[in-house]
């Protein structure tokens, strides 16, 4: 774990949480965070496609299966959890639990460097998982909502074109899609631009997010304990499942490592605007300071090597 | 000529919807501004995608301007950050609008 700090992402993470604390003015125009979080996006698309065009695609289908299915599963677990102990009315309820089925995608890029600086191998069709296992857990977390809470009147159509069309998950899947098409070969002229720069940029990247969740860490006290725990230990419980499914559906010690952060993970950029149009009611402070300022920081220096620890002790 | 100036500010989340609310209403056109600020839903000042604030600005009759206050109440006033005022305003193309 003191190893897993030694990363300048996770160091220059904290360096922008101290920032925050310190009250330092530094602030990075909206501008750069849009720029770089579109760029991650679409390199971490256009990276899986490559290494998709690489792989044998008939391979991916059983952990394919099995990453739609923890995505049909956390959200309602995390419901039940939070409606039955936690006590959170229906829309706070279906909004967070959205949060802990669908994934961070930054978290996922750092799970990949984790594993290759330790040298761990894992499956190349990875970054399908990581769209397969987005696209059901935001559905789900809409569809609950609906059915239990939500006196919305959006319609289902918008919802779906959120939840199919919202940035993440287009730069995602169309940088998968480009990456399939062009293989190792046709992206080489941009690999410069896309593939390089990518751990600098998201260095950079987590700098700007330290300084977004040290301007919420006032929130916690709203918040409460019981979310701040469960902050904590769903994405534990998650990462369970994600080892077990990811160990029955065959995937490596890393692959395996790598899908049970993927369910340890909870989403902070198209889970919230998928959530404020299909659940107004609910109250974005919740589900921002669980995913945002608890999960994400947990994941990044525990997280992980946790993950890790566990792939470990199944296999 | 006299016309309203209806002024809505509130989450950015909002803009294609209140954009395609507008259009229904019957407002000829509108602009768009993004903004920040603090107030009863906290300090919104726009550090990220899930903070920023716009204003929206548009200049119609005092019946579309009703209409308009009456739609965002009814539909967001209780669960999004909005504020919305209207002005009293003079132009000189009152067709226009």
């Amino acid at each position: 774990m003191i190893e897993n700090l030694k990363d300048p992402a996770i160091i220059f993470f904290i360096i922008g949480l101290l920032a925050g604390i310190v009250k330092s003015d530094l602030k990075l125009p909206e501008a750069i965070y849009e720029i770089i979080s579109i760029y991650l996006l679409l390199s971490i698309g256009l990276k899986g496609g490559v290494q998709l065009a690489e792989s044998n695609i008939f391979s991916l289908i059983i952990p394919a299966i099995g990453a739609i299915s923890i995505g049909l599963i956390i959200p309602v677990v995390a419901y039940l959890i939070l409606r039955r102990i936690g006590k959170f009315n229906r829309a706070d309820s279906a909004a967070i639990a959205a949060h802990y089925g669908s994934v961070s995608a930054v978290t996922f890029a750092v799970v990949l460097i984790y594993l290759d600086k330790i040298g761990v191998k894992y499956e190349e069709f990875t970054t399908v998982l990581l769209v397969l296992l987005e696209i059901p857990a935001i559905a789900i977390g809409i569809f609950i909502a609906r059915l239990r809470a939500s006196k919305s009147r959006v319609s289902y159509g918008k919802l779906v074109h959120e939840v199919l069309f919202g940035k993440s998950i287009y730069l995602l899947l169309t940088g998968l899609i480009a990456g399939y098409i062009l293989g190792p070969q046709g992206i080489s002229p941009v690999k410069i631009v896309f593939f390089d720069p990518f751990k600098g940029a998201l260095t950079f990247f987590l700098l700007e997010m330290g300084l977004v969740a040290s301007r919420r860490l006032s929130d916690l006290k709203s918040a409460g304990s019981f979310l701040i725990i469960f902050g904590i230990v769903m994405p534990l419980i998650s990462g369970a499942l994600g080892t077990v499914i990811g160990y029955y559906t065959g995937l490596s010690i890393g692959g395996t490592a790598v899908l049970a952060t993927l369910a340890g993970s909870a989403s902070y950029i198209a889970a919230p605007a998928a959530m404020r149009i299909a659940v107004p009611e609910a109250n974005p402070t919740y589900y921002l300071t669980s995913s945002l300022v608890i999960t994400f920081p947990f994941n990044l220096i525990i997280g992980i090597p946790i993950y890790y620890w566990m792939s470990l002790m199944i296999h | 000529m006299q016309k309203k100036l209806v002024t809505i500010i509130t989450e950015s989340i909002l803009e294609q919807m209140i954009v395609d609310d507008l259009k229904k209403i019957g407002a000829k056109g509108y602009t768009i501004i993004e903004a920040r600020g603090s107030g009863a839903h906290g300090t919104r000042n726009a550090d990220w995608g899930q903070n920023q604030n716009i204003q929206i600005e548009v200049i119609c009759n005092d019946l579309t301007a009703q209409q308009i206050i009456e739609h965002c109440q009814k539909n967001y006033y209780s669960d999004y950050a909005m504020v919305i005022f209207t002005t009293d305003i003079q132009v000189l193309r009152s067709d226009k609008f």
